[in-house]
């Protein structure tokens, strides 16, 4: 496209149909501990 | 719903509700000014009629056509659809703990959530038979969790050093009959740490966060000893020795910013020049009244700020070095599933805190506090109704987040920040947000613009 690129798969629907597992970490466990943020989070689900 | 920002040159778009991230040029974001679904095959006359003004004809209609074909692929302006995930939100296994295993603390840090360390509840330790007591607990609750995840937390945890090591013990035995896996975690102020427990926390944690605040004279101010002393000198050698021996594996050092040090990204750089390269540096909570709180006033500089340390981190990492400042952390393709994301950090559902007395909180935050009492693990009390609560709090619970484009970053923001200074679990604390909200712009610029830079 000459006027917008897209840079990402854009796949957040379809992790809502497989997601949930609940492997991941707590998010507030990690280096934040006063506050939340899970965009930095990553999946633990196995393959 | 779509986020649309200008931030260091570019012009970003978020789809919020599937994630897409699109960087546009100047006419495609003021076409988006004008426009939403439902899309005609033309463009309308009264934007072709406002745009030509400035953007030869012919672009506009360019422009509109790209823009409806990726309305139509489903990467902007795409449907919230999540809300019936979050209908079906129930309680989880308990996976993660937050062990107070010292509730009393070497440092009196004038910021202190927890009342200098004792929480408003008396100075105290844990003792080993609680800690293992809290560790079965995580192991009975945790149902099919494997990985369980436990914080030695405080007031200061070293003051009770002796403890964490028999508990991490008795963890490693127990772990292996009941086929979990322990993650242990120590939080420490750096005070007291020779090598021998320097050598058990690199081998035993698997994360480690070392609280220092940045420059000296901006730490000291800030987190001096019982006795009014500064630490900075007392505390950099022994992080530093830690960081020699700790390799690839996990550590943050992580500090706290007042309204004293507006020019935080200066303490990050600090940081980072002592030799330091993961790097967590937050807001401070705190009441308006006090002097050092962050207040409405300040946001401007802070978000200033922002954009400042987003353009010093970048420099580093286009030289070839490395430095990873932990709230500008974001992964564009494979983050966490959109389930995950409608609940965040799992207090009060996932993850409790653990008083030295046995008492539940739903985190550490809400230690001391009545209304929170979940239950005490030597009386075999659990309070499911406050479980269910916290479970059911979720993005779509909270009027504020229902309808904010940051939803599936921040999951809600706190909980504890929320009933701390907005009255309740489910009412957006909008200093936070605000904050939050900078974060994830900086974040999602830098991400999208090395993306982009890969993909050329």
């Amino acid at each position: 496209m000459k006027h917008i690129k897209t840079i990402n798969k854009a796949n957040l629907k379809a992790t809502a149909a497989k997601g949930g597992c609940g492997k991941c970490q707590a998010s507030c466990q990690s280096a934040c501990k006063t506050s939340c943020t899970v965009a930095n989070q990553k999946c633990e689900k196995e393959a | 719903m779509i986020h649309k920002f200008k931030i260091d040159g570019y012009n970003i778009v978020l789809d919020v509700n599937s994630g897409g991230v699109h960087i546009v040029d100047d006419l495609t974001y003021d076409v988006l000014e004008n426009v939403e679904p439902p899309f005609s095959d033309k463009c309308p006359d009264e934007v072709l009629k406002k745009l030509k003004k400035l953007y030869d004809e012919q672009d506009v209609i360019e422009c509109y056509e790209e823009i409806v074909s990726l309305y139509n692929d489903k990467i902007l302006f795409s449907e919230d659809d999540y809300e019936k995930f979050a209908k079906t939100a129930v309680s989880s296994p308990v996976k993660a703990m937050c062990l107070l295993i010292s509730q009393d603390c070497n440092m009196r840090c004038k910021y202190c959530f927890a009342s200098t360390g004792d929480y408003g509840q008396g100075r105290k330790l844990m003792s080993v038979e609680t800690g293992k007591k809290a560790l079965d607990f995580l192991i009975e609750k945790s149902e099919d969790r494997k990985f369980l995840e436990v914080d030695f937390f405080g007031g200061e945890p070293m003051m009770n050093f002796d403890a964490v090591k028999e508990i991490v013990k008795y963890g490693r035995q127990r772990e292996k009959e009941a086929g979990k896996e322990f993650r242990f975690t120590i939080t420490t102020n750096g005070l007291v740490m020779n090598d021998e427990q320097l050598d058990f926390i690199n081998k035993e944690m698997k994360n480690v966060v070392l609280s220092i605040d940045g420059r000296k004279e901006v730490h000291d101010r800030m987190r001096p000893t019982a006795n009014g002393k500064g630490t900075y000198d007392l505390i950099a050698d022994n992080f530093k020795r830690f960081r020699a021996v700790r390799g690839d594996k996990e550590y943050y050092v992580r500090g706290t910013y007042t309204k004293y040090n507006l020019d935080f990204s200066e303490d990050v750089m600090h940081l980072y020049e002592m030799g330091f390269d993961q790097i967590s540096v937050e807001p401070v909570m705190a009441d308006p009244s006090q002097p050092y709180a962050i207040t409405e006033g300040d946001l401007a500089k802070i978000f200033k700020e922002y954009e400042v340390l987003a353009h010093k981190i970048s420099t580093i990492l286009n030289s070839g070095k490395f430095i990873n400042f932990f709230h500008f952390m974001i992964d564009l393709n494979q983050g966490p599933c959109a389930i995950k994301r409608l609940r965040g950090c799992g207090s009060g559902n996932e993850y409790i805190a653990i008083s030295p007395d046995g008492d539940i909180y739903p985190c550490h935050q809400f230690v001391g506090i009545d209304k929170f009492h979940m239950g005490n693990i030597h009386e075999g009390t659990f309070d499911l109704d406050i479980k269910k609560e916290f479970a059911a709090s979720h993005v779509y619970s909270k009027p504020e987040c229902k309808k904010c484009w940051a939803k599936f970053y921040c999951s809600g923001g706190c909980n504890a920040n929320n009933y701390l200074y907005a009255g309740d679990i489910h009412n957006a604390h909008k200093l936070s947000c605000q904050i939050q909200k900078k974060r994830l712009e900086c974040a999602i610029m830098m991400r999208a613009v090395k993306l982009l830079d890969n993909a050329q």
